[in-house]
């Protein structure tokens, strides 16, 4: 690897899981070590919590109902909105309702097996260990998860899976467990324990003497930019998705609070670790602003497959059967139409590469239900994922009862995120990171239905317990508007959204995104390979001087501006895409949704090399020109074999 | 294949321009063509917004953010009904519902509930004060019993799923000619009532709900309909006369009104 790529900084380690005592055992043994605050001394400590979604949300309101005061931030307009509202499938949890072989450990292997064998063993075990009580939490607060006619609690089975763990309310699982969280959280800001933030964007972090203290924000209404301090701060700001343009998250999902964070010192881990989902609408035209996921729980009904002749663009309904290719049943007999999204996906790419794909661009494959619907009837399945039919039927103008779908595979969800330990506390004292926006607990790739699982284990769970560790040292000097570091963020907020305004040039905020998000698909995408990560390198940089240089942001600072925030986060964006390609271009191995086309077993698997790359990269910031510092984190597996995954 | 026709469209829009909440608004026309039917309704204001921002003008202001008709965020009036001719989101609406030549209004909601903030965007944070009076169950973090320890019939389970799917767009309130924000109020106390978890909370529940929604500037509900007929998850009319039922039960059982 050329020297001008990146350095080499010291390892760091996670040193807050006890490790000697055995796997199953350190969950607790870490609530007991770490220093508690006693109830009385909470209301006098302050957290700020960047991000309402399931992971902000529940630990918003789970640290207010402790007793500690709340500062919650969020840009949307009502915390009920942010994108874990969209999460359709599920959530998985190690209830072994189903009576057929789940526990803890099984979800836990699953967890590093799906991820891999990248993620940490003990942030994966603990979320396993804890799934349980998010389902108790949850039917507690009301969620009206689907039932069987006892009364009694369904599950269904998810890729990745080969047990029945997945709890879920129709195809809005994400909404409906949102609520749950939003209605906890409303409930403290209605009782004055939680300080609301509404549309206000986070676009800094205060660092006093190397403590987060607080976050500079900008108002999205009125254009002011304000600072605010406590003894803590979380981010729960999400992934980083859109660093594509077209994926499926929120068109506002954004890296910002996270970038700016990573700006200040925080580590950023894995950043190539992207999901690639497998299940979603094709692209239909330019214009396209978004891309649509179908729930992967529709695989469970539905076959995968297209023609086996290249080009036959019949009806689906007019291709017979054995001109059938269903490709993920014959080349996976034991997972079938359930594989991972990694493998699902590639497969898909592979088959529309092949000059199989179906649809007008050649770009997608059919999912099929006529088989489900002969068998349960279309009642069953219309109960069972009906809005998803629906939801088909309007973007595509289709009815998928009886042609099938058509599917193609999209950017859905990021592991990477920013570096964090066992206590889900950054590098810098007193900046925690939960849900999506840490690294931790999903390895290279993720398995369906626990996105949800592990940002309501954070939110309700685990950070609650944590945090206490840091904050029984405070409350800390308090700090104001005044200090030299305050002055300092505020100072270069104001620098940036004044040069923004100021460039006036030739091209949309949205062309540059657009640009940048084409290329990331293209060279770091499903596939990617030296060359084109080298020629992405080479392109990035030029897309952002000329992004700083011509770009053309309309109105004021003082008003709603809607491209304004825009131009904020793709700038962010564009430093992003760059450090992913670095990271890709350095894990000269493919391990579950990073696949590198030079490391490959012969049947087209991804191919991990452990002995070189089994490791967190966590990347430290350098300023624009110098390469960034790669800092090694070992992952050291005691209790899960490293093997090649095989889902045959 | 249908979708890959190539028809075009060129459509008039006259779109509701207000600077913010304090400013007075106007409709302003523009022109947009080569309007695809594939896109949705947003992606035509995107389309629109573009151009204007290159022409130096302010681009329209509106809320949006799955655009998958789950977040809530979006919402316009298009020739006086809410989220438009379908019965669905506007992000979820697209433009194979309109036809080449098309002038259509766009509006933000209107109501008193709901100010202006810029354009097609308004504030709808009364919805949420309505939850935070009293849309919840109490139920801290590490309270919960086993979640099988209570069994809900499956029946009022998918009931209470259905009046849960409320997305809190506020079309209700915009196509209500009384701007009464009930049907909002209503799903969640049916969805919360119908669960056993919900039941010691019931009557307090709609009380405090019912006198928060009272307080914001919404007006009453003279059960007209509209708000169901235009609501994107189609939460029905039932979750009303179960709100009335449950706030009589209450004010029976000696609750007091407090508005």
């Amino acid at each position: 690897m050329p020297l001008e790529l990146f350095t080499v900084g010291e390892p760091i380690a996670d040193t807050t899981a006890p490790r000697d005592v055995p796997l199953p055992d350190r969950w607790n043994e870490r609530k007991f070590r770490a220093r508690l605050v006693n109830p009385a001394n909470r209301r006098r400590l302050s957290i700020i919590v960047v991000g309402t979604g399931l992971a902000g949300g529940s630990a918003a309101a789970t640290l207010a109902e402790m007793g500690y005061r709340v500062k919650n931030f969020w840009f949307q307009d009502s915390p009920r909105r942010a994108h874990s509202v969209a999460a359709q499938g599920g959530i998985n949890a190690a209830k072994n309702y189903r009576n057929d072989g789940d526990s803890v450990h099984r979800l836990f292997y699953d967890t590093v097996k799906g991820g891999d064998f990248r993620s940490r063993e003990d942030n994966s075990y603990r979320l396993a260990e804890v799934s349980a009580a998010i389902i108790d939490q949850a039917v507690a607060q009301g969620v009206p998860f689907a039932r069987e006619y006892g009364g009694l609690l369904d599950n269904r089975s998810f890729g990745g899976a080969q047990v029945s763990r997945t709890f879920y309310a129709r195809g809005q699982t994400g909404q409906q467990l949102l609520y749950g969280a939003y209605q906890a959280l409303e409930r403290q800001i209605g009782l004055g324990n939680v300080e609301q933030h509404p549309r206000t964007e986070m676009l800094d972090l205060i660092v006093v003497d190397g403590k987060a203290r607080g976050i500079v924000v900008r108002h999205l209404i009125t254009g002011e930019i304000t600072s605010h301090f406590a003894d803590a701060v979380v981010l729960a700001s999400g992934g980083y998705s859109n660093v594509f343009y077209l994926s499926t998250n929120a068109k506002g999902s954004n890296v910002t609070a996270a970038w700016r964070a990573h700006k200040r010192g925080a580590l950023f881990a894995n950043p190539c670790y992207t999901q690639i989902h497998p299940t979603c609408i094709p692209v239909s035209g330019d214009y396209q602003s978004k891309l649509t996921l179908m729930s992967e729980s529709l695989r469970n009904d539905g076959r995968v497959w297209v023609p086996k002749e290249r080009g036959d663009d019949r009806n689906p309904k007019d291709i017979p059967e054995d001109e059938r290719d269903y490709y993920l049943e014959r080349n996976y007999p034991a997972f079938g139409n359930l594989v991972p999204r990694d493998i699902a996906s590639r497969q898909a790419k592979a088959v529309c590469d092949e000059g199989r794909g179906v649809g007008p661009n050649g770009l997608g494959v059919y999912l099929d239900f006529s088989d489900a619907i002969a068998r349960v009837g279309q009642a069953a399945i219309e109960a069972k994922y009906g809005n998803l039919f629906d939801m088909y039927n309007r973007i595509t103008g289709e009815n998928a009862y009886e042609t099938g779908m058509r599917i193609y595979p999209a950017v859905h969800y990021t592991m990477g995120g920013l570096w964090v330990d066992y206590d889900l506390s950054s590098n810098i004292p007193g900046l925690f990171v939960i849900g999506e926006a840490n690294f931790s607990d999903q390895g290279a790739n993720r398995l369906g239905a626990s996105a949800l699982m592990q940002g309501l284990a954070d939110g309700y769970f685990v950070l609650p317990s944590t945090i206490s560790n840091y904050l029984a040292d405070g409350p800390f000097p308090a700090v104001d508007a005044t200090h030299p570091a305050a002055v300092e963020a505020e100072q270069s907020v104001r620098a940036q959204t004044e040069r923004l305004l100021s460039i006036n040039g030739t091209r949309t905020v949205a062309s540059f995104h657009r640009e940048l998000g084409k290329l990331m698909w293209d060279l770091c995408g499903m596939e990617r390979s030296e060359p084109g990560l080298r020629k992405a390198l080479d392109r990035i940089p030029e897309i952002r001087h000329e992004f700083w240089t011509n770009v053309k942001v309309s109105g004021e600072q003082g008003i709603f501006n809607q491209n304004l925030e825009h131009a904020g986060r793709v700038a962010d964006f564009i430093e992003l895409a760059e450090l992913m390609c670095v990271d890709a271009l350095h894990r000269n191995e493919s391990c579950g949704g990073h696949f590198r086309a030079e490391s490959q077993t012969p049947e087209g698997e991804a191919l991990r090399d452990d002995e070189n790359y089994a490791y967190v990269a966590a990347w430290e910031y350098t300023p624009e020109g110098e390469p960034p510092v790669l800092h090694r984190e070992a992952l050291e597996y005691e209790y899960v074999h490293l093997a090649q995954r095989s889902y045959k | 294949m249908t979708s890959t026709e190539t028809r075009t469209m060129s459509l008039t829009l006259r779109i509701w321009r207000q600077r913010d909440r304090t400013k007075k608004g106007k409709m302003v026309t523009y022109h947009v063509t080569d309007v695809s039917p594939d896109m949705s309704f947003l992606e035509m204001l995107d389309v629109l917004n573009e151009k204007l921002i290159l022409d130096g003008d302010d681009p329209v202001a509106f809320d949006h953010d799955c655009r998958e008709g789950i977040c809530g965020s979006c919402g316009l009036m298009i020739n006086g009904i809410a989220h438009g001719p379908e019965q669905t989101t506007v992000c979820q609406l697209h433009m194979r519902s309109f036809s080449d030549g098309d002038v259509l209004d766009i509006e933000p909601w209107r109501a008193g509930g709901f100010p202006v903030v810029k354009d097609l965007a308004v504030d709808r944070s009364a919805f949420d004060r309505i939850i935070s009076a009293g849309g919840f169950i109490s139920a801290p973090t590490g309270t919960a019993p086993e979640a099988h320890s209570t069994p809900v019939p499956k029946k009022n389970s998918d009931a209470a799923f259905d009046a849960a799917t409320c997305i809190g767009c506020g079309a209700c309130v915009a196509a209500c000619p009384n701007g009464s924000a009930m049907l909002f109020t209503a799903a969640k106390v049916s969805h919360l009532g119908l669960m056993p978890q919900g039941q010691p909370e019931r009557d307090s529940r709609v009380l405090k709900m019912v006198a928060q929604q009272d307080a914001e500037d919404f007006g009453g509900c003279s059960n007209i309909g509209e708000c169901s007929a235009v609501c994107p998850k189609g939460i029905s009319m039932e979750t009303i006369s179960r709100l009335n039922h449950d706030l009589l039960g209450a004010l029976r059982a000696g609750g007091v009104p407090t508005s």
